[in-house]
């Protein structure tokens, strides 16, 4: 069974589901059918497959899994490598999670360019999967760039009236960043001469430089995240992107700069990490506390939940850096939870956004009185957003708060402001969509959610609450590789600093 | 077995009303919640017999719940006897409430929503109390917050109610936020949050410091302060009590359950349950002491001056819960929980009749507009008279044993904290007796202030409503006479067990029995005073309140817009808030960030290239080349230094 090629084939599937959905021919229509059909029967099988990680993963080491490796451009030394963590290896069931789940929320939203769209969000899985697992860094660097664009096309192509505007500022700001790292990767391979990921990670690189790879890097990841200042791409794209491409931005693209400082800068560049901590909790302070209020006065409901993704990516940056084990899982937990409900909020704005063609919150109000299952969804994911005990959102959150405790009592109590005014935008957002009286002509008639949408939500819905009372499992998977990234940080720091005693 | 049912069953009742509601329709929904609960109850007062009366406390462990590092937390129940008493309080009360809300609801369109909320509510206060760690006491805190919000939002069309329904969730959250720093400042401390960890190390920490905020402090009184900022929100002490009146919005019952018995009195359950906490940390003490007994007054007099029925008895039950923290503030927890004991049932009852008044009335709450119907409804007056009495702490009552055992132990305590709220509680005794009062002869007694439509459809409320009435007037009258004995006599020692700490050098509730007479006899006194006061205002010299009122005009606004205090919150916190947010929005991502990056260089690019629309054709493309021109250059640099 170790030889099965286990994570190429959940990577390239989709792939080669792209390739069937291209060569199928016939009249409008019958593509469309045939498309969406066709993408939503591979990213299933997919996700099925995908979920053999979770059994064959072994949760009792640190080391690379399921490991590949091959050849691939000799001359160069560049491996095709892949293998996951307790670290990577729940992002990939994220993103097989979440494809499926994108393609049956545009199964009717979606009308034109069905299988131009479909092919888009197969390629999209291929290469977000392919990101998590891949241990080359030339690998890696391929498929994290590339995933921005499918990503590109489906905001430009499909997206809304200022989508020029949206894309525009989105290619900006990451190019600007991948230039960066980019830079930073050729040092990397001057100075150890390899790009294998798991070698690297046991090379110690030279203190004088790692200040300036880590800002390079620090460039890069900072836009994914995104984290104050450079975040505003993020409410555009939000606003212009389809449902379903908020959903997968929202959902795994936002969580590809965080891996980035985990994966990279933290176990690479021990000693600028220590460096830059203050300057990154400083960040994601401001990120916490300035989103928060700015989501307050949002008038357009996928504005405010971008916004609230920028708060709550900002308790991830935090959990990254106190380098402690409660701090660092629970980033990753928040990653996750997060990953799952703002894709469902996205998807609940999405929901009536099909119905009404609006986003403004004015034009809603007393949905409950004709939409009480919609309600009962949204309030469970609006309660998870808010961070609610019994929900993913609380776990995360409390662990990333233990954690910092630890290190910075003044951090964590500013973070923990942001609970209060999380709660605050979240509830008054509700109360205008979904309480008050049901007055608006055109919302007398609006139909509650039909079964296809039923079955989009409950995954979700059981995910949010399992991930809230019983998180074991998930925390089990995490637990040995966070546990090895602070124990190998805090030896680096040892032998860093008794050098440096030495020095003197 | 039935430890653990007694929790689960509200679940189970709730999840079956909320997500089969529509199938069940209201007869089904009210019967499985209904039925749930009163096994719960009963249940329950098994638990009371076996765990305080037998001694027999226990612990159930379920599953684990957060593991990560040496942070780990289990779901467990813990039984002993501060829970058992708590449970009993919880179910019974919830248990009367669901069979009167079956004749109070009876017209409302969403009954088995109602129900649902109602149970689901139960269970996370029986989870707040049988939980076993602080994290799953966050739980449930925050649980009943959620029930609170829903509950108190009930009528979701009325704007007011929506808008107290998230004012309570927020002012609530921001006494949730103290807690949770408490939390991990326990954790960072004991490297715990296990209550029984917690507890058996504190002696040890009794003198540890610990970092706070850039000072160094004693780590106990600061984690007790902490925790006793979410016990403040909760319990809706001064400064975070303003969502409790306006929590009034929601239907009567709920006011009754949650806002009257239960969920308002988390807060002195928390610093009861922390005894062996706050007992090493006297400054601590000395807050909650000095907390509960200006919010103990303050409550009063705001109570004095309004005319919502339901508002007076709301600032009622913000006062008694002052009475309720300084007991616990001079190490009289026991007198505390055991007025929370008494307050459960007669407040709750002076709630439902309340709501039987309103019921009766036709919906009307403003007391300026009753009068007169005392011959009308008889039982619902009887009623109130007794929850009246109890309240006021007239001899036999409930509320005076209970009430005189922490006026006593505040004056036994002998320090300047507990003189201090002695005076207070005596000074709001006086208060309680004349608004209860008056309460009483305004909506009862006089002219009918009505219409004569109003007045034609006074009728006494149904059976299903008076009988649950009727139950708590039993606890009302026996409640305090049963239980003084345990809960705060000869018998305290062994009821109490190990649930709550008390250090040998804290004496004020075993000197409370023998302080000097006038303090046993002066509460009575003052009570009496309260209630002729109230008669000759407004049943022989009716004219007088307005004359007072005009001649005292800005004490009485003071009093009448209480305090000020939303004004002062909305002015402070609320606009702020939203001005900040607009100006970081507009002014700071747009002007700043956006003019001096993208936008700013869009500008640039614009005039360059003159046409947009080219190049947004051209953005995959560029994107494209640049990641070529990257690779080749890798690929080159790679050949270079090979080379």
């Amino acid at each position: 069974m170790s030889d099965f090629p286990i994570l190429s084939l959940v990577t390239f599937l989709p792939l080669v589901g792209a390739l069937f959905i291209l060569i199928i021919r016939g009249d409008e229509e019958v593509v469309a059918r045939n498309s969406r059909n066709t993408a939503l029967w591979t990213s299933l099988i997919t996700f099925f497959l995908s979920l053999m990680l979770w059994i064959d993963f072994d949760r009792k080491t640190a080391a690379f899994q399921l490991v590949e490796k091959h050849p691939w451009i000799e001359s160069f030394g560049i491996n095709y490598h892949m293998g996951v963590d307790g670290i990577s290896v729940l992002f990939v069931l994220l993103s097989t999670l979440l494809t499926p789940i994108c393609i049956l929320a545009s199964w009717e939203a979606i009308k034109v360019r069905v299988r131009e769209y479909m092919i888009a969000f197969l390629v999209l899985e291929t290469l977000m999967v392919g990101m998590f697992c891949a241990l080359d860094f030339v690998l890696f660097y391929i498929f994290f760039e590339g995933v921005l664009i499918p990503m590109f096309l489906i905001i430009g192509v499909w997206g809304g009236q200022r989508r020029v505007y949206a894309a525009f500022k989105f290619f900006l700001y990451t190019l600007t960043g991948s230039v960066l790292m980019l830079l930073a990767i050729l040092a990397i391979y001057l100075q150890a001469g390899t790009t294998d990921l798991p070698t690297l990670l046991k090379y110690a690189l030279p203190a004088n430089i790692q200040y300036w790879l880590w800002l390079a890097f620090f460039a890069s990841f900072a836009v994914k995240v995104p984290m104050w200042p450079v975040h505003t791409w993020l409410p555009d794209a939000h606003v212009e992107a389809p449902t379903a491409g908020s959903v997968i931005l929202a959902g795994v693209l936002l969580k590809m700069g965080a891996y980035g400082f985990l994966r990279f800068s933290v176990p690479m560049l021990p000693v600028a990490t220590d460096f830059f901590t203050p300057m990154v909790f400083g960040l994601s302070i401001i990120a916490v506390i300035y989103t928060s209020l700015v989501a307050l006065v949002q008038l357009d409901m996928k504005k405010l939940i971008a916004y609230s993704s920028v708060a709550h990516m900002g308790f991830v940056t935090l959990g990254i850096f106190t380098l402690n084990q409660q701090g660092v899982t629970g980033a990753i937990y928040q990653m996750l939870s997060h990953g799952i409900v703002s894709a469902a909020l996205f998807l609940c704005v999405g929901v009536i956004y099909d119905r009404m063609h609006t986003r403004d919150i004015e034009r809603y109000g007393g949905l409950v009185e004709r939409m009480p299952v919609y309600a009962f969804f949204f309030m469970v994911f609006m309660l998870a957003s808010v961070g609610l005990p019994g929900t993913g959102g609380f776990v995360g959150e409390i662990l990333v708060l233990v954690g910092l405790f630890q290190v910075s009592t003044w951090a964590a109590t500013l973070a923990a402001t942001g609970v209060i005014l999380g709660a605050a935008y979240m509830l008054w957002l509700y109360r205008r969509v979904i309480f008050g009286k049901l007055t608006k002509d055109d919302l007398k008639s609006i139909m509650d959610m039909n079964r296809r949408e039923v079955a989009v939500f409950t995954p979700l819905l059981v995910l949010t609450i399992l991930m809230g009372v019983y998180p074991g499992p998930f925390l089990e998977i995490i637990e040995v590789s966070v546990a090895n990234l602070v124990d190998q940080h805090k030896t680096a720091m040892i032998a860093i600093n008794a050098l440096s005693v030495a020095g003197q | 077995m039935i430890y653990v049912l007694a929790i689960f069953l509200p679940l189970v009742g709730a999840t079956i009303a909320g997500l089969f509601g529509p199938w069940l329709k209201d007869k089904g929904a009210q019967f499985v919640t209904c039925g749930a609960m009163l096994l719960s109850a009963i249940f329950s007062l098994i638990i009371l017999n076996e765990v305080a009366l037998r001694h027999e406390p226990q612990t159930i462990q379920m599953f684990s719940w957060i593991i990560s590092g040496g942070f780990e937390v289990d779901w467990a129940l813990r039984f002993d006897t501060l829970t058992a008493v708590m449970l009993v309080v919880v179910t019974v009360v919830s248990c009367a409430v669901h069979f009167y809300s079956i004749g109070y609801m009876h017209h409302d369109p969403s009954v088995p929503r109602f129900f649902a909320y109602l149970s689901l509510f139960t269970f996370f206060m029986l989870m707040l109390v049988t939980s076993n760690n602080f994290l799953q006491l966050f739980f449930g805190w925050e649980g009943v917050g959620l029930a609170s919000y829903l509950l108190i939002g009930f009528w979701y069309e009325k704007p007011s109610a929506n808008a107290a329904a998230i004012k309570a969730f927020l002012v609530n959250r921001v006494g949730d936020f103290g807690f949770a720093l408490g939390i991990l400042g326990v954790f960072l401390l004991y490297g715990s949050v296990d209550f029984d960890t917690v507890f058996n190390a504190t002696p040890a920490k009794a003198a540890a410091t610990m970092e706070f905020l850039g000072g160094e402090w004693h780590a106990l009184t600061v984690l007790c302060l902490l925790l006793f900022v979410g016990a403040m929100g909760k319990s809706a002490q001064l400064g975070l009590h303003t969502w409790l009146p306006d929590a009034m919005e929601g239907p009567t019952p709920v006011s009754a359950l949650i806002h009257a018995a239960t969920m308002v009195t988390a807060g002195v359950f928390m610093v009861a349950r922390l005894s062996p906490m706050f007992e090493f940390a006297p400054f601590a003490l000395n807050v909650v002491c000095v907390v509960g007994a200006s919010t103990a007054f303050f409550a009063a007099t705001v109570g004095l001056c309004q005319n919502d029925i339901k508002r007076v008895i709301a600032y009622s039950t913000c006062s008694q819960l002052g009475y309720m923290f300084f007991a616990c503030g001079v190490s009289a927890y026991a007198a505390g929980i055991f007025h929370l004991f008494t307050h459960a049932f007669f407040k709750a009852l002076l709630f439902l009749g309340a709501g039987s008044v309103i019921h009766a009335m036709s919906s009307e709450q403003d007391m300026r507009n009753m009068g007169g119907i005392w011959r009308l409804i008889p039982l619902t007056y009887t009623m109130m008279w007794i929850g009246s009495l109890a309240l006021a702490g007239l001899p036999f009552f409930a509320g005076f044993y209970s009430k005189d055992m922490i006026l006593e132990s505040a004056f036994a305590a002998d320090s300047g904290v507990g003189t201090y709220a002695f005076w207070m509680g005596m000074i709001a005794a006086i208060m309680t007796a004349f608004y209860s009062w008056r309460l009483l002869f305004m909506t009862f007694h006089g002219e009918p202030r009505a219409d004569e439509k109003t007045m034609a459809h006074v009728h006494e409320s149904p059976k299903v409503m008076t009988i649950p009435l009727i139950v708590l007037a039993m606890g009302a009258l026996f409640a305090g006479y049963a239980g003084y004995d345990a809960f705060v006599g000869d018998g305290m020692n062994a009821f109490w067990g190990k649930a709550i700490l008390v250090l040998p050098t804290h004496t004020a509730i075993v000197d409370a029995h023998h302080v000097p007479l006038w303090v046993k006899v002066a509460p009575i006194v003052v009570g009496l005073i309260g209630i002729a006061l109230a008669y000759y205002m407004y049943i022989a010299r009716t004219d007088l309140p307005a004359k007072v009122a005009a001649r005292f005009r800005k004490v009485y606004l003071f009093l009448y817009n209480k305090w000020y205090f939303d004004e002062l919150y909305d002015r402070l916190f609320v606009r702020p808030a939203k001005y900040i947010g607009q100006g970081l929005w507009k002014e700071g991502d747009g002007t700043m960030i956006d003019g001096l990056g993208p936008d700013g260089i869009t500008a640039v690019v614009r005039n360059l290239a003159g046409r947009v629309s080219q190049l947004q054709s051209g953005y995959v493309y560029h994107y494209a080349f640049a990641m070529l021109i990257g690779v080749a250059g890798l690929v080159t640099l790679y050949l270079y230094t090979q080379g």
